[in-house]
């Protein structure tokens, strides 16, 4: 936790003041019990009114002044806890944009944007609480002790012996129950999993009759959680009832040795009544630990879940900062030298051994089963991964030679799933290049077949988007994604199963335009295609096949067709009736 | 909500906690006597105090067995107190234990119709977080309110009994807390509100740029997303340093209404002693008084808003609980174990909403071991016929007869387990490979279990995960490709060796060489069963006995696929827009 006291540093003024502040109304706050007994022993005793009105009003004036240093330690506290929120999230959201593909796999985006947010917010409440609470308690409970010294030491040490004892109670009540707020809160998951599952699958759960097992599933789900709940629940049922116990005999001998003293005239009664009401406002403080004590380990958890982001190291750092100069003479574009691949944790390669070349301005086409590595394969080009073995190289160049952003800059790639951002879809076509003005993406929305449907919407470039592109469908999402690659003209485009939600024919006039586009440009755009079907790969270049992470076949279609057993397999199951019934 | 149907609700979670009246009585007599020990030992001490008056005047034989009752009265007030804690953790853990088992078990009961017209994420709220806050509100929340009313009711008592004039006092001054919080409360209102906007915008913002990290990444889109997020996130800090300081201004305002209490008290106390008829003892309980009957007050505002939403909460329960269950079976319903695998639909229709029919009059007679494929556009009603097949939904008109029993006479877990069923949307729980694979067939032995695997060629993805059949997949399979959990779903399907077999899309996310192995594989299994096939992708039908091309909720042709593709009807433009021929 300490850690994190780095992100307070620009609010050291408000973490420094506001306790300060804090204190100083609980200074007041302990003065009142002595303006009682001054008012009690002077005024009463002597029957002086006017003494009695005089301090009631001081009193009031003391409750004043708490209130006016109160509201000033909660603006500083609401200031540099919210400011303390805003940092840490700040550098976390930076973190999170320089880790690789392997730290976000390892920790997963899900938990990820929890931990941004929830945890995040955790730890804000703590530090309000810091700043609230943690010099007020401790500090009622030392200045009560303190103040009751003052007044009378011998009877103080009845004090002596009541706090440590109130404390260690404490402790001990907390150790043993706060741990299983957090199993509670796991259970609590699993019953939500449950009926997650239940709900998602009653198809599935109906078909089979698993009804009465998830019944009792669910049922053992919940009883667990209650049964953990009324353990922890009998744990912390014993606290109030032992600090006050401790308080109140406190009380009581405060009163018999009070009597005593008073008897023997070294204290007044005033002076009791004080006593009395300091042990009770070192009760009441010891219940704020309390509570404090839940707070903390609460955002303690969330500590060491944000820390673990905060210091995941990328895997994937420039080793050089100097841009790569074009290659003078003509290498190939893209080479895979003996590339292998495992993933973390997993158990056998995902790619195995393999070497390729891709001549510039050529068209790659990658078919195969599904899992056999096609996506790992391209991942490996913009170096999201890096390699185990082997090496890619791009015009020649390892990519770890490469600034990552200069490696980035060269390619595009519209990923498998075509995920769009809320914003217009103007600001959508920017991505690649922020200035790209609208004749280019015009251009671009031209060759991935969407300008058609993108005219007819109203709004055009400006429609807004809406989060996840809920407002298009799927197969307009993906032809957007095309598009958002195609604006900036890349060197590499890569095209992951792309177009699996376009019809074949919008398909294959994807490509051709593609192609076009390529040749426009003066052969500058390598291209790759991922995909399951023959047809759309069966125009290139050159086409790999893979199974199971090795290539099984490099070739054109005709020599693959010839030479390749499972290309020819694939090939005929997509397409034999077509040929025999349709062409010939 | 009027006032009847508050009542209505609480009395129908009492109902709940019926069985545990026990406790709930245990709960209600302690909470009784541990306030008033609680509230009685300020006037022991006070009266403790007036015997140590000054030097010399000191009265011990007096003021022994005032402290040994003080020692007495503070112990068993502990005791009642803790007693009273355990009665009420018992009722509410088991109380909430009790709804959500009944709620849960409604779901496994209700018809399908119900749960697919609802939002998941509605349900799981419900079960989760509205019976947590009837937990909070009502039952915390009731047993905070009795305790403080009883508080508030005693003390008022023991003050206006001890002296009138000062407990006037602050029964006046009191219900300005109560104002003050009701006022923060009100004006702090719009700021939380546009706090809460703001982090909904931010959540957005993390949810897209941060669950599409790796798309940000390919993009080099990283400091353009930094940019944009710490806009809103500055955003968020002015709303929010302006809405928490707004909302802790309650808690120092009360407590100076509350010092204020406490100073007049002190004042008119001290003054009635002066004027006599008034003791320091009884000055000093007073002030005790003074600090505890304020507190239940600021809590009694707390727990009022607390109750309303659990009382909310209730109804938003109470309304899942109330739903129908599906018609039980008939009594005298079969419970076939195989079938021959005939099916008979005969002039069935049906619809989801009234007003828009869906299948109409439909006719069909499959014979044993015929292959049957369902085909045609998006919402012509393939799926629901399979939903009608399942009895999943019950058809509007017409019956649907397996080996010539009426479905509606067939119960309805030994009809839906005649059919093996493989669905577009798979389904994966959390727990091992193994698991889901065995899920129809819980006692298979992992010999089968490796079988139906490799039958369903998974076996070689699931040995190449790291803990191979025993790797836990997570919560709907987040952990393996779409493909992959189909071909678990099938193999899920093929151990079950079922009469009639359903594949709905079942393989559109395997590629097309592993899925002409699987339909071989099927084709095997189910020599001389029945099978029912929905796809689009029409190389997957071609095999068929029987096409039915619908359109519609209609069955607009049918034949073999060489029958219908010399029909040169609509299946001909079908079959041809998926093979255009590129260039």
């Amino acid at each position: 936790m300490l850690k994190f006291a780095k992100y307070l540093k620009s609010f050291q003024k408000e973490v420094f003041l506001g306790p300060v502040f804090k204190l100083i109304e609980a200074i007041f706050e302990l003065i009142v019990p002595l303006v009682m007994a001054r008012m009690i022993d002077v005024g009463i005793a002597n029957g002086d009114r006017f003494y009695v009105i005089k301090m009631g009003c001081v009193m009031i004036l003391l409750g004043l002044v708490g209130l006016g240093c109160a509201l000033i330690c909660q603006y500083f506290a609401a200031k540099a806890s919210q400011g303390f929120g805003t940092v840490v999230r700040s550098e976390m959201f930076a973190h999170i944009n320089s880790l690789s593909h392997g730290e976000i796999d390892q920790i997963g985006t899900p938990s990820l944007i929890t931990r941004i947010t929830n945890d995040v917010n955790q730890l804000q409440l703590a530090v309000a609480m810091l700043i609230r609470l943690v010099v007020r308690a401790p500090f009622l409970v030392i200045g009560a002790t303190v103040m009751a010294v003052i007044i009378d030491w011998k009877l103080a040490l009845i004090f002596f012996l009541a706090a440590p004892l109130v404390a260690v109670v404490l402790y001990f009540i907390m150790s043993r129950s706060v741990p299983y707020y957090r199993i509670i809160q796991r259970k609590l998951d699993r019953i939500s999993l449950i009926t997650r599952e239940n709900l998602s699958g009653v198809r599935v759960i109906r078909a089979f009759s698993r009804q009465e097992q998830e019944k009792s599933r669910f049922s053992a789900a919940s009883d667990d959680q209650m049964e953990t709940s009324i353990r922890v629940g009998k744990i912390s049922a014993l606290l109030n009832p032992l600090t006050s116990t401790i308080i109140n005999l406190a009380i009581a001998a405060v009163v018999w040795f009070g009597g005593v003293r008073v008897n023997a005239g070294g204290m007044t009664q005033g002076e009791v009544i004080a006593f009395v009401n300091y042990l009770n406002q070192i009760l009441l403080a010891m219940i704020v630990v309390a509570n404090l004590v839940v707070i903390f380990t609460k955002a303690s958890a969330s500590a060491a879940r944000v820390n673990e982001v905060m210091e995941l190291a990328p895997s994937i750092v420039n080793r050089t900062l100097k841009e790569v100069e074009p290659p003078k003479q003509d290498v190939s574009k893209i080479s895979f030298e003996d590339v292998s691949f495992v993933y973390p944790d997993a158990g056998d390669y995902a790619i195995h051994d393999l070497s390729l070349e891709v001549g510039r301005g050529q068209t790659l086409g990658i078919i195969g089963g599904t899992g056999c590595g096609k996506s790992t394969m391209i991942n490996l080009i913009p170096r999201f991964y890096e390699v185990s073995k082997g090496c890619v190289k791009v015009d020649g160049t390892d990519v770890r030679d490469f600034p990552v952003r200069q490696l980035r800059k060269k390619i595009s790639m519209v990923p498998q799933k075509a995920v769009l951002f809320s914003g217009t879809l103007r600001k959508n076509m920017q991505w690649r290049d922020e200035d790209a003005s609208d004749e280019e993406i015009w251009k671009a929305l031209e060759v991935a077949q969407a300008a058609e449907f993108v005219r007819k919407l109203p709004d055009g470039l400006d429609t807004m988007i809406l989060q996840g592109g809920k407002n298009l469908s799927g197969g307009q999402k993906q032809r957007l994604t095309i598009a958002r690659a195609l604006v900036g003209s890349p060197e590499i485009l890569i095209l992951d199963d792309s177009a699996s939600a376009l019809d074949f024919a919008t398909d294959a006039a994807l490509r051709q335009s593609i192609a076009a586009l390529s040749k426009e440009s003066g052969n500058n755009m390598t291209v790759i295609l991922v995909s399951q079907r023959a047809n759309t790969v069966r125009y290139s270049d050159k086409i790999i096949v893979l199974d199971d992470g090795r290539a099984v076949g490099i070739g054109t279609h005709e020599q693959l067709l010839a030479g390749c057993e499972q290309y020819r397999e694939i090939y005929w199951s997509q397409n034999e009736e077509n040929e025999k019934g349709g062409q010939e | 909500m009027d006032m009847e149907k508050r009542t209505d609700l609480f009395k129908r979670i009492l109902t709940f906690a019926k069985p545990y009246w026990l406790y709930l009585a245990g709960a209600v007599v302690s909470a009784l006597l541990s306030v008033s020990m609680v509230l009685y030992a300020p006037i022991l001490i006070g009266q403790g105090i007036d015997q140590i008056v000054a030097p010399g005047k000191v009265a011990f034989d007096q003021l022994l067995p005032i402290l040994g009752e003080l020692i007495a009265v503070a112990l068993l007030g502990a005791l009642f107190q803790w007693l009273m804690t355990l009665c009420t953790n018992m009722v509410t853990y088991k109380t909430v234990r009790d709804l959500r088992v009944c709620v849960f078990n409604k779901l496994e009961e209700i018809p399908l119709s119900k749960i697919d017209s609802r939002s998941h994420g509605d349900i799981i709220s419900r079960i989760i977080n509205d019976i947590d806050s009837i937990s909070d509100g009502l039952l915390q929340g009731f047993s905070q309110l009795f305790t403080g009313i009883i508080t508030i009711v005693i003390t008022l008592g023991y003050m206006l009994a001890i002296n009138f004039k000062v407990g006037l006092v602050v029964v006046v001054i009191t219900p300005l807390s109560l104002f003050v919080a009701s006022f923060i409360a009100k004006h702090s209102f719009s700021m939380f509100r546009r706090q809460s906007a703001i982090k909904g915008q931010l959540s957005g913002c993390i949810e897209e740029l941060v669950g599409n990290q790796k798309v940000v990444k390919a993009f080099c889109y990283e400091e353009r997303a930094q940019k944009e997020f710490d806009r809103i996130n500055h955003e968020l800090y002015d709303a929010g340093v302006k809405a928490q300081f707004y909302s802790s201004l309650t808690n120092p305002c009360t407590r100076f209404v509350n010092s204020v209490v406490y100073a007049a008290v002190a004042l008119v106390g001290a003054l009635s002693c002066i004027g006599g008829g008034f003791t320091v003892g009884a000055l000093s309980s007073f002030l005790t008084y003074a600090n505890q009957y304020t507190k239940p007050f600021n809590e009694i505002s707390g727990v009022v808003t607390e109750l309303q939403t659990a009382l909310a909460s209730a109804k938003r329960v109470f309304a899942v609980m109330d739903e129908p269950a599906e018609t039980p079976d008939d009594p005298d319903a079969a419970h076939p174990s195989r079938a021959e695998g005939r099916v008979e639909i005969d002039h069935v229709s049906f619809s989801y909403h009234k007003e828009h029919p869906l299948i109409q009059d439909f006719n069909l007679k499959v014979q044993p071991g015929q292959r049957i494929a369902l085909v045609g556009p998006t919402g012509c009603g393939k799926t629901t016929m399979i939903n009608l097949l399942m009895r999943f939904y019950d058809t509007d008109e017409g019956e649907i007869r397996v080996d010539g029993v009426p479905s509606q006479k067939i119960a309805r877990d030994a009809l839906r387990s005649l059919y093996g069923m493989v669905l577009q949307d798979t389904w994966m729980f959390k727990g091992s490979v193994r698991d889901n694979i065995a899920y129809g067939k819980p006692d298979a032995t992992d010999e089968e279990v490796v079988a139906a695997a490799k039958a369903a060629f998974a076996h070689s993805f699931i040995m190449r995960l790291p803990q191979g059949y025993d790797t836990i997949l997570s919560e709907d399979g987040g952990n393996i490709s779409q493909g992959q959990k189909q071909l678990l779903c099938i193999a899920r399907a093929m151990l079950t060796k079922p009469s009639i077999l359903i594949l709905d899309e079942a393989t559109s996310s395997i590629d097309t060489r592993t899925e002409v192995k699987i339909q071989k594989a099927f084709a095997e299994m189910m020599k001389g069963h029945t099978s029912f096939v929905v796809a689009h992708r029409l190389s997957t039908i071609r095999e068929a006995d029987c096409i039915l091309v619908m359109r519609d909720g209609k069955v607009i042709e049918q034949g073999t696929h060489t029958e219908l593709l010399e029909k040169n009807g609509f299946y001909h433009e079908l079959y041809y827009s998926q093979f255009v021929r590129t260039e």
